[in-house]
């Protein structure tokens, strides 16, 4: 895994990667949703370098399209339908021990997240190093997520889009209402 | 960079888990989630730069069922907010007994 | 030997096939005569216990205080010899023959048994082994008995003074309300003192310590109505325990380094331990302390004077016959074991010698004629343990029979004459103390016959000849003499001090409690039955002796006082003046204790002729030193009635009131058990950790558990939300962990 990688390279994977945390942090502490939101886009947008630089063309273009694009869309739709855009005059955060409990159950988090992700992976595992470029050039970008998805995740693409037929009926028979009932 | 990849991750993720312990808007806690759900996809793809396409595939699915759930989870705060005219969690409280 | 191969050879054991076969019939009579007793005594239970000492609440007759409203005339078979009709018991007439019956029964077939063991001479003890009793691996305890020369006198004492006593108590207790419940308990004491003698092992002898403890705690306290009695019961018990404490520790010692616990076996794996080392020592001491309990040493013999709470006959039969010399034979028995530790039985000596002279000085300034009693023999238990202690068994249990024999007579005597007291002191409706002397005196114009014999049994206590007192007590000094001069606890030093200065010492401690002895009973004699009485002008007409059938054992018990030295009539008597069978209780215990002794004797000689006479010589003069100096300085005629006494004051004070051993005892032990039983145990453990920390501790811990899972199902998002984020490091603190 000791690959040595340009500066410019580096440079710009750890500057996306501070700009993704800068705006996740102030994506907490806004208190309007409305700015919480677009921090978060801002966020998805960051996110979307990194895996540029990670060699991951087609998700980075899903993720702006799709999270970017329509998920937070979504969000903001419902803010504004529901008028909730203004800045809250009651504190929307709970009180401060809350938020000291949470800060250490975050770090507590944190430490064990990283702490398990150092454990050895097999090097057998391992790809050769320029795996993904070579797939891409042989297959193109989406060519290299299609191949499996159609072949040995087939079946829980199908399922996925049953899933997504169920999620339209039930955000439209729940996003209805019962005006119709009340007389 | 799949050290930095693990450890960005992770520190997203970590932040969602704190906003959503944190928040009272129902809204701001659903797009923490959303948070989450982005920082595993940021793990997945940066797994599938070493060790093969599997987690680009994983990447497509998480996206999709983020959207659904999405749509269904606002669908539900939607409806809430008809009855209660709120959506701080605090005073959604019917089941406090 | 085991006790199996011993078993194997009663088969050819002399005494086989002989009436000693029926020896397990000896403690099974007295059994079946308590339970016999038992019964009648549970049938008409409804009548309560009456302490003739108690403040009557209405002037009507003892019994009368108690009983139901019965008519007089329902009462069959009642006669009264006073113008009340007596309620005798319902049951009086048939207790008065199950009771001194069974006694009477064993005691022929005691002597039956005895002639038989006469009649063919033993080296081994007869033992029969009646089932396996505690079989666990290494500890093999069987339910033996064990008849041998020791045992056998024993037996005979226990018997006989016994039956003559049932038979005295058959006119003391006569119009007691629980007159088979007093014959039940004493027909069980027999029970368990005869399992104590015969017993072929510790375990089976402590079954029987152990339960004369019981009869002892019961008939003390048999008047428990009174709390005063009920508590010299208590306290005679509880004081018992801290000595049987010891014995424990003693048996646990012996399994657990000779892994046998029968007399047989331990006899014979004694030789195993070092002579004279610090395990030997330690289980000597460890079984003394029992002995100290049980036996009223130096320091637990505070129960014994408050055991004169009890009926008189039980005074004489538990307390100066039998009970109290079962620390004895216990130290007789493990002869071996002592005579391998000098330091072990210089300290019975010494224990024996300092209570001996500390109880006499007691004994001079008591009023209550059962206390002088008590107290005497305290005194006299010492010299016993000091006969032991030098290595004299045969003289220490010599000494045990004669006691047995004055003791019983004097403290039976004490009972005539309290029953008189009792008897006039109802007639004029007083509330007097009947035992106190100074309400007494002159009594020999009264009671002829029990005077007559109370001085046989002084004359034999204080060791004039020829009474039995006399040949059993210069032995004691004797031996201590000759040991003192050479022997192996000569040469022991017990803590530092040489063994033979302390034998002096103990010898000298011996002549002067020789001498008080002499004083305080002949003061007794004086103010009970010389000079004028002060029981009363009125009371004075009705004293009048006892009946026959509380005189006549009185008599047997003098005639044996007067007799019973002749036993074992030491050698130079029999030089000198050509008496009697000689040392035949030496001879007759010899296989018994004869190595023991001749142990412990080792180094030194015969003491010579001449030496013995000025022994003798010197003991005689003491004992009629002493009487002559309570003669001279005592004057019964100066004596006032109780209620008109002085107090005492300075010295007289300290003695009268026990040198306040009883208080120093309260200060040191009792109270401060009772406030950490109060305060820590009861308080602390009790109250706080049991029934605080553990029973509603573990019900507030279930409380709190409910509540905690009530917390989880709050209805509030924001505590699920928690929830799963708990959940979720939980599971991953698992993954980093591992």
């Amino acid at each position: 895994m000791d690959q040595h990688y340009p500066l410019f390279y580096v440079f710009h994977f750890y500057l996306f990667g501070v700009i993704a945390i800068a705006s996740a942090l102030a994506f907490v502490t806004r208190k309007s949703p409305v700015a919480a939101a677009l921090w978060l886009v801002n966020t998805m947008f960051a996110l979307a370098a990194l895996y540029v630089m990670l060699d991951a063309d087609f998700i980075a273009a899903m993720q702006v399209l799709v999270y970017a694009g329509a998920i937070m869309v979504v969000f903001l739709f419902v803010v504004m339908l529901l008028n909730l855009g203004h800045p809250s005059e009651i504190p929307d955060a709970r009180g401060k021990w809350w938020k000291l409990a949470a800060a250490i159950v975050g770090l507590a988090l944190l430490s064990m997240v990283m702490t398990i992700s150092r454990t050895r992976l097999p090097e057998s595992l391992v790809m050769p190093r320029d795996f993904s470029v070579t797939q891409a050039a042989k297959y193109n970008a989406v060519g290299t997520i299609a191949r499996p998805l159609f072949n040995e995740y087939l079946l829980a693409f199908e399922l996925t889009s049953v899933l997504l037929l169920v999620a339209i009926a039930g955000a439209v028979v729940l996003g209805r209402g019962r005006e119709s009932n009340a007389r | 960079m799949l050290a930095e990849s693990l450890a960005i991750s992770a520190v997203l993720f970590t932040i969602g888990v704190v906003g959503v312990l944190v928040h009272r808007n129902a809204i701001i806690i659903f797009m923490c989630v959303e948070l989450m759900l982005t920082a595993v996809n940021l793990t997945f793809v940066a797994f599938s730069r070493f060790y093969g396409a599997t987690g680009q595939v994983f990447v497509v699915f998480v996206m999709t069922v983020s959207a659904a759930e999405a749509a269904v989870g606002l669908a539900i705060i939607i409806a809430i907010f008809r009855h209660r005219q709120t959506v701080n969690l605090s005073d959604i409280n019917l089941m406090k007994g | 030997m085991s006790l199996q191969q011993v078993a194997a050879q009663a088969a050819s054991h002399p005494l086989s096939g002989t009436v000693a076969e029926w020896l397990w019939l000896l403690p099974v009579l007295p059994l079946a005569g308590f339970v016999a007793n038992g019964l009648l005594s549970l049938n008409s239970a409804r009548l309560g216990p009456s302490d003739p000492n108690a403040p009557h609440h209405h002037p009507h007759s003892l019994a009368a205080a108690d009983a139901p409203a019965i008519s007089h005339a329902e009462q069959a078979g009642a006669v009264g010899d006073d113008h009340h009709a007596v309620k005798r018991h319902r049951w009086a007439g048939l207790t008065s023959i199950i009771g001194p019956g069974v006694l009477v029964a064993s005691f022929l077939l005691a002597l039956s048994i005895f002639f038989a063991m006469k009649g063919a001479p033993m080296e081994t003890p007869f033992i029969q082994r009646y089932f396996s009793w505690m079989p666990a691996g290494d500890l093999q305890i069987d339910a033996a008995f064990q008849l041998d020369q020791l045992s056998m006198v024993m037996v005979l004492v226990i018997t006989g003074v016994g039956a003559l006593i049932h038979i005295f108590s058959i006119g003391y207790m006569r119009d007691d309300p629980g007159y088979p419940r007093y014959f039940a308990y004493l027909n069980l004491f027999v029970f368990f003192m005869l399992v104590l003698v015969l017993g072929a092992n510790y375990p089976v002898l402590f079954v029987g310590w152990e339960g004369v403890g019981l009869c002892s705690y019961l008939l003390i306290g048999y008047w428990f109505s009174e709390k005063a009695n009920a508590d010299a019961g208590k306290k005679a018990f509880i004081v018992n325990r801290i000595g049987d404490f010891g014995f424990l520790v003693a048996m646990f010692l012996l399994f657990a380094n000779l892994g046998v616990l029968d007399f047989a076996g331990v006899n014979a794996k004694a030789t195993e331990l070092q002579a004279g080392g610090a395990l030997v020592t330690a289980i000597c001491l460890f079984m003394f302390l029992g002995c100290a309990g049980k036996s009223a040493q130096i320091p637990l013999y505070v129960w014994l004077p408050d055991a004169m709470a009890g009926p008189t006959p039980v005074s004489a039969l538990i307390h100066a016959a039998t009970m109290v010399t079962a620390g004895v034979y216990l130290i007789a028995r493990s002869a071996v074991l002592f005579s391998l530790s000098p330091v072990a039985s210089l300290t019975v000596a010494i224990v024996g010698a300092v209570t001996a002279i500390f109880a006499a000085t007691i004994g001079l300034k008591q009023w209550d004629i059962k206390k002088v009693l008590a107290y005497s023999t305290v005194s006299q238990l010492g010299y016993m343990f000091i006969g032991v202690g030098v290595g004299a068994y045969v003289s220490g249990v010599f000494h045990l029979v004669t006691h047995a024999f004055f003791k019983a007579l004097l403290f039976l005597g004490a009972g005539s004459v309290i029953h008189a007291m009792h008897v006039a002191y109802h007639r004029t409706h007083s509330h007097d103390d009947a035992q106190d002397m100074r309400n007494m005196g002159g009594l020999r114009r009264f009671m002829p016959v029990t005077w007559v014999l109370m001085w046989i049994a002084t004359l034999a206590i204080s060791g004039i000849p020829p009474f039995a007192g006399f040949f059993s007590k210069d032995e004691i000094l004797g031996a201590t003499f000759s040991r003192a001069q050479g022997s192996t606890l000569a040469s022991a030093t017990w803590l530092g001090i040489p063994g033979s200065s302390l034998l002096y010492a103990i010898y000298a401690l011996g002549l002067i409690s020789a001498l008080l002895t002499a004083i305080y009973m002949t003061r007794l004699m004086l103010y009970t039955f010389h000079g004028p009485n002060r029981t009363g002008a009125t009371e004075e007409g009705y004293l009048h002796e006892a009946p026959w059938v509380m005189t006549g054992p009185l008599v047997v018990l003098g005639v044996l006082s007067l007799i019973g030295g002749w036993l074992n009539i030491p050698k130079i008597a029999n030089d000198l003046l050509g008496l009697g069978p000689r040392e035949s209780l030496h001879h007759w215990l010899e296989p018994v204790v004869g190595g023991a002794t001749a142990r412990i004797a080792a180094g030194g000689h015969h003491p010579s002729v001449t030496l013995e006479e000025i022994l003798i010589g010197a003991a005689i003069v003491i004992a009629v030193a002493g009487i002559a100096i309570a003669f001279a300085r005592l004057k019964p005629a100066r004596l006032v009635p109780k209620r008109e006494a002085r107090q005492e004051e300075g010295f007289e004070r300290v003695l009268l009131n026990k040198y306040f051993v009883d208080e120093g005892y309260d200060r040191a032990i009792v109270n401060p058990t009772y406030a950490i039983s109060r305060n820590v145990l009861w308080k602390g453990v009790d109250n706080g950790l049991i029934d605080g920390f553990l029973v509603n501790g573990s019900a507030a811990v279930a409380r709190g558990f409910g509540w905690v899972g009530s917390r989880l199902q709050t209805g509030s998002t924001g505590i699920y939300a928690w929830a799963v984020v708990v959940g979720v490091i939980a599971v991953l603190g698992a993954f980093t962990l591992r």
